[in-house]
This record gives C-alpha cells, sequence and structure tokens, in this order.
C-alpha cells in the first residue's frame, strides 16, 4: 500500500460538508441493539449486542457477508423487521429536530428531541412519521421497491403529499425538482413513465429521488448499487456523494463490497454473525486493521491490478450456521490466530483513537 | 461416424488452439404488426473474433446487455448463430465447425463443453441427491452405472472438496459456495475440454467467492481444462484469465493479454471500466472516470463507433465510420480510430 504519495485526493479521515456547523453532531446512536428471530428450529440471533453512532452528515458503513446482521440492523432502525424477528433489547437513540416553519429534517434549527425509536409502536402514528420522511431507505433491488401499476411521479407525490403539508400540485412540482436532482434526463416527462420503462441505472435514481424527496436526515442505502453495471455503479456512487453534500443528510452505507466501503463511508463497522468485530475510520480499517476477520476479508478480495497469479488466501471454513453460532469469539472456528482459553469471551477493546475491536488478540502481532 | 464439417480450407487454424470464434453474429429479428414484418435487428452479437488456446483461460467482460453470455450460449450452441464459424478441436472428432453440427453429432460434442452457471440455487434440482446431480451426465452418456457411478461421483465429489459422505444428501443441505462446488463437479463429469463460466463466483460471499476462484484454478491445471470466464467483476476476471476480452454492445472493443489489458488499456472504454471499479482503497478516492449516459440501445445503437456519445475522445470520425478490431500492438486488439494516439489510464499501480 505504498505509492500513494501523488495522491492529492482526501487523505485520512474524509471530511463530508463540514462547512454545515451541525455536520458530526450525533443524530443515531444505537445502544446494545439485539434483535431476535424466534423460530421452530431455534431462535437465531440476527442482530447481538451491535452499538454505533450515525453523526450528522457523515457516512457510515457496515460491511459484512451475507447472514451477518447487516439488513436487520437497518431494518431494527425503521422498525420494519419482518415477522417474527423483534428487538429483544436495546436502544436506538434519534435526536429529532423540530421541524420549522420551512420544512422538516435537517434544515430546521429548532430543539432537539431525543426519541428511543424501539420503544414506539411499529404501526404508530410516530414512527410513521419519521419512516420515509426523516429516515429514508433505499433497497437492493430498485425493480422490487418500485410499484409496477404507479408512475414515478404518482410515488414521489404520494410520498410528498403523505409526509409535507402541501397540495398535489406543489408536490407534483417538487418530484420534478427531485428528480432533475438525482441526474434524471427530462423529469418533467420521466414523472409519467412505469417502472418498466426505466432502465436499471435510471430506476434506481427514481429510488433515490423518491428516498430524497422530503430531504431526510438519514439515508439508510442496503446495498444500493449491488444490483447495476459498473459504470451505473459509479454514477449512483457519486450522485450520493454530491447529494450528501448538497443536503447535508447522514447515509447508512450497507454493503459487502469493500470496495464500495473505501470510496463511500467516513467510518465502517465490520459485522459477522450478528455482532461488531471492529469499528474504525475508513482509513484506519484499511490500512491498519486490526480483527482477523478484517484483515482475512481484505486479503481475500482480487485486487484490481495485482499482477500475480498466486492463490488468493481465502478464510478456510464457511460462514456457520445461524442455529449454531459457535461459543465465545464467533469467529473462532475459521480464526488463525485462535488460542483456547485467550478466545472464549473477546472485550471491545479501543486500539486507537476511535479504533475499537473484539477481539482479545488484536494487539499481538500478525502470525 | 465421420465428420465432414472441417474448417474452410482458406482458413488456417492452429493446433494449439481449442476454441476460434469467427464473425460471430446473432440477431434476433423485430417485428412489428399483423404480418410480423421484420423492421430491424436487435444485434446481440455483432461479428466477434477470438481463439482459446487449449489450457488458457479466456475472460469475456462487459456490462449488462452487452452480449457476454449470448456469445458463451452461441458456443456450446444453446442458440443457433446468425452467422460465423466456431471452430473446436474436439479430443476424438478433430476440428468441428459447431454451427455446422447435426443433433447426433452435437450430443457427442457437448460431452466435450460443459457450463458452470452463476446462481447455485436455482441451477440445481432441489429434488435430485448428489449422486442423481452429479452422476446425470454419466448416466445419460452411458459412461457409468450402478457401483461404478456411485464410486465415480464420490470421487468427483472429492476433487471439488466436498465430502463423499454427502453422495445422498439434498441440494438445500449446503450453502451458497458448496453448492457451487456441486455444479462443478457435474460440469467436470464427463473431462470436458472446454468449460464455460457465466458469472461462477458473483453470487457468493467474499471469502467464499476466493475459495471458489482457486478451486477453480486449481481443476485447471489439474485436468489441463480451457475455460471461457464470462463475467462482470474486472478483478475476478483478472485473476483467473490470461487474455481479456472486452465488449460493448454486441462487439469486442478490445482483446489483450490480461496484463496488457489491465496496465495499459488501449480502448476507452477499457479505461473507463477499469476507472469505475471501486478500489478497497480509501485514500485513491474521486480519482474516477465516471461516464456519462447508458449503455447504447442494441436495436437502435449509435451511428459510427457506439461508444462515442460516452467518450471523451471522440471526434468526427467516431460519430461517422465504425473502427474495426485491429491489432495496434502485437497480441493487442481493440476496435478504436485513435488507439495509436490516445494515452490512456491502465490501473494505477
Amino acid at each position: 500500500m505504498d505509492g500513494n504519495a501523488n495522491v492529492t485526493s482526501t487523505q485520512g479521515v474524509p471530511t463530508v460538508s463540514d462547512n454545515r456547523p451541525d455536520s458530526g453532531a450525533p443524530l443515531l446512536e444505537v445502544r446494545d441493539l439485539k434483535t431476535h428471530f424466534p423460530l421452530d428450529e431455534g431462535t437465531v440471533r440476527a442482530v447481538d449486542g451491535v452499538s454505533f453512532t450515525i453523526r450528522r452528515g457523515h457516512t457510515l458503513g457496515i460491511v459484512g457477508e451475507s447472514g451477518c446482521g447487516k439488513s436487520v440492523t437497518a431494518q431494527s432502525i425503521l422498525r420494519i423487521v419482518p415477522p417474527p424477528g423483534r428487538i429483544v433489547s436495546g436502544e436506538i437513540i434519534y435526536h429529532r429536530r423540530h421541524p420549522t416553519k420551512n420544512g422538516h429534517g435537517s434544515n430546521g434549527h429548532g430543539g432537539e428531541e431525543l426519541i428511543d425509536l424501539t420503544k414506539l409502536d411499529p404501526r404508530g402514528r410516530e414512527i410513521r412519521d419519521i419512516r420515509g420522511n426523516e429516515i429514508a431507505y433505499i433497497f437492493q433491488e430498485p425493480m422490487a421497491s418500485l410499484s409496477p401499476v404507479h408512475t414515478i411521479g404518482h410515488q414521489i407525490i404520494e410520498t410528498i403529499v403523505l409526509h409535507q403539508h402541501v397540495s398535489r400540485e406543489q408536490a407534483r412540482k417538487r418530484a420534478i425538482e427531485v428528480l432533475g436532482h438525482v441526474g434524471m434526463v427530462k423529469p418533467s416527462e420521466t414523472i409519467d413513465r412505469y417502472a418498466h420503462q426505466l432502465s436499471g441505472g435510471q430506476r434506481q435514481r427514481a429510488v433515490i429521488a423518491l428516498a430524497l424527496s422530503c430531504q431526510p436526515s438519514l439515508l439508510i442505502a442496503d446495498e444500493p448499487t449491488t444490483a447495476l453495471d459498473v459504470t451505473t455503479e459509479a454514477q449512483i456512487l457519486d450522485l450520493m456523494r454530491s447529494l450528501q453534500q448538497e443536503f447535508g443528510m447522514a447515509i447508512q452505507f450497507i454493503t459487502h463490497n469493500l470496495g464500495v466501503i473505501a470510496e463511500m463511508a467516513d467510518e465502517v463497522v465490520v459485522m459477522y454473525l450478528g455482532r461488531q468485530v471492529e469499528q474504525a475510520s475508513v482509513d484506519d480499517l484499511f490500512f491498519n486493521p486490526h480483527h482477523p476477520y478484517t484483515r482475512a476479508l481484505l486479503r481475500s478480495i482480487p485486487k484490481l491490478g495485482q499482477k500475480t497469479r498466486d492463490r488468493l488466501e481465502s478464510i478456510r471454513g464457511m460462514v456457520p450456521d445461524p442455529f449454531s453460532v459457535p461459543k465465545g469469539c464467533a469467529f473462532h472456528t475459521r480464526c488463525p490466530m485462535y488460542l483456547p482459553g485467550v478466545c472464549d469471551d473477546p472485550d471491545w477493546l479501543e486500539v486507537g483513537p476511535s479504533h475499537w475491536v473484539r477481539c482479545n488478540r488484536a494487539m499481538e502481532p500478525v502470525s | 461416424m465421420t465428420l465432414t464439417q472441417a474448417p474452410s480450407p482458406d482458413i488456417p487454424v492452429n493446433d494449439k488452439d481449442l476454441l476460434v470464434v469467427r464473425d460471430l453474429r446473432k440477431y434476433y429479428p423485430i417485428t412489428r404488426g399483423f404480418f410480423r414484418k421484420v423492421v430491424g435487428n436487435v444485434k446481440a452479437v455483432d461479428g466477434v473474433n477470438f481463439t482459446i488456446p487449449a489450457g488458457k483461460t479466456l475472460g469475456l467482460v462487459g456490462e449488462s446487455g452487452c452480449g457476454k453470455t449470448t456469445t458463451s450460449r452461441l458456443i456450446l450452441r444453446a442458440f443457433d448463430p446468425t452467422d460465423g464459424d466456431i471452430l473446436f478441436q474436439d479430443r476424438k472428432l478433430g476440428w468441428v465447425n459447431i454451427p455446422q453440427l447435426d443433433d447426433v453429432q452435437l450430443r457427442q460434442l457437448r460431452r466435450n463443453m460443459q457450463m458452470i452457471f452463476q446462481d447455485p440455487y436455482s441451477s440445481l434440482n432441489p429434488r435430485m441427491t448428489l449422486l442423481d446431480i452429479v452422476g446425470e451426465p454419466l448416466l445419460v452418456n452411458g459412461v457409468a452405472h450402478g457401483q461404478e457411478l456411485r464410486d465415480r461421483v464420490a470421487e468427483l465429489l472429492k476433487v471439488v472438496g466436498l465430502r463423499s459422505e454427502y453422495l445422498g444428501r439434498y441440494p438445500h443441505a449446503f450453502s451458497g459456495g458448496q453448492r457451487q462446488r456441486i455444479g462443478i463437479a457435474r460440469a467436470l463429469a464427463l473431462q470436458p475440454q472446454l468449460v464455460v463460466c457465466d458469472e461462477p463466483v458473483s453470487a457468493l460471499d467474499v471469502s467464499i467467492q476466493a475459495q471458489t476462484l482457486n478451486l477453480l484454478s486449481d481443476l485447471q491445471e489439474q485436468f489441463q481444462l480451457t475455460y471461457l470466464f464470462v463475467a462482470h467483476d474486472l478483478s475476478v476476471v483478472e485473476y483467473i484469465s490470461d487474455r481479456v476480452a472486452v465488449m460493448y454492445v454486441g462487439k469486442l472493443a478490445e482483446l489483450a493479454d490480461t496484463e496488457e489489458l489491465y496496465f495499459s488499456p488501449l480502448h476507452p472504454y477499457t479505461e473507463a471500466l477499469l476507472s469505475a471499479v471501486p478500489k478497497p482503497n480509501p485514500r485513491l478516492r474521486s480519482k474516477r472516470i465516471v461516464l456519462q449516459g447508458e449503455v447504447a440501445d442494441p436495436s437502435n445503437p449509435p451511428s459510427g463507433c457506439y461508444f462515442h456519445p460516452r467518450c471523451r475522445y471522440a471526434i468526427d470520425r467516431c460519430r461517422i465510420e465504425a473502427p474495426a478490431l485491429r491489432e495496434v500492438k502485437p497480441n493487442h486488439l481493440v476496435s478504436c480510430h485513435r488507439a495509436d494516439e490516445l494515452q490512456l489510464q491502465g490501473v494505477p499501480e
């Protein structure tokens, strides 16, 4: 990882929209969240004690393989965990700004109200007022999250009318505006199109427009580019970054792709089987990883321009079955550093400034 | 049985090659009206040329809709091409031209060409045991039955890193990575010469991708397999391929040895693709070329070079005249008018 001397782009912890006075203030605090799924075969502890803070105007990346609980974490925040899953303990504190006359969201400068989202009725008025309005969600598959029988415009207008006190005409104007913002060609025509008439990239732009229509203070993006081609992915990532600069919203970016994380996140949480194994600034995570799982993940991905055809280092074995998560450190069955007796109950250790690792051997030299 | 379809005498073939694809085309007609009048064509594959030497891997990359899957299916003759030659050096039959074979000959040939599919969930029949799935090609072709079949399947499972006791289990008992191994065992059952891998790792988790890629390259060495590796992930293609072909709207944009293509690309599209891949290095941020617009519509492609509306280097000539694939450097083919003059960026070293 040398040869970066000539790189003039953002170094170290990247700074996003620092011109905003409130950037960096906590927006959402997740504390020891546990979301479990009681099934006939046993209880799946999809999220089992996760804590992190999302800051205003910043991007938190959540990375992990399938089944690590990254999506369930996001669903817990919005209280849309599919049954029989439920939040069994923990808090999700949302710092809500009171809406001002010029609209909702981060532009308001009222006092802050702290709301514990886990205490709300998932079908109640309060969460419905927040969901889609102050906290928006972008799903992985754009085709599945748009209605096939309503026009794009209809869906955006419905969202705006539902959450903001404006007339349909005003809402339509806003919808065209927001479609223009996300780089849709001819927004005044696209607004009357159906999802099937758009290409994959355009659909994802429409979904982003839908999410941004009420100027949320937090955008949760769950694998928003996984279904897209690389050149379209690059466009969407660029778009999300510039929209973040413009609106100053926070983004929780969920993905399995470490390249996308490196591209987007300020801070990163690595998850494995429902728990955080490491949390660090994006630069520390890629250049100074401490958890054996993070290290192994970083080594196992084929990198562009590797120039060798040596074997890829792979993590041995596979992600264990969610019904029989290994005792102690969940990763110990696959870990090259496992020592019986030492790894039974790994602590959440601070190994550097805002760099946390769940591994008792994190400070030892790499074997 | 004799095969008379030798390749046309005017086209020399090299006996070190296994597969030679020449000017391959597949058009889907667009019809309109009651009489289904043909009003145009979707040129899914439009004049593709490449060769794969025996025992090597050709990577075929491109975005969705560029024709890479159609090309691979044409080679297996899942569809009949509109035009072009697919010359294959069969172990027993010698050189044959796949589009001209009849059903009986094809059946014999297909033993030597197998496929590994993208989705390990939908490509295995949930009602068949591993013995049935992996043993079916052996049974259908009359290679083995009874105890011998069991032994062969057990052996194949071991080769791909699964335990032979799993013979009687059903696919649902296995994870995605293990299922992909089952698919690989099935493809290897008849000891094929050519294996077409269509996005074999894109549905797998990061840590499982590495295992599967390692397995594929071990098997290639062990059985002298030749791979046509179709994928959209450029870093995966780089790892596995000896030579890489980049497709754009049914045509080849560039074809070169892997290292050459990645470090000194000659086509602006290749440059943009390489640049667009998110790199796992936060210090390389915002140094990307982001292409504007979208992939051209193959039923109504732009004039001249199909890539010109998105190309940063396009000149008037590109709008009028379609560039032909030509050899600019030894073994480095590109279809771009400006390939000689442009200084393009490869992967940052």
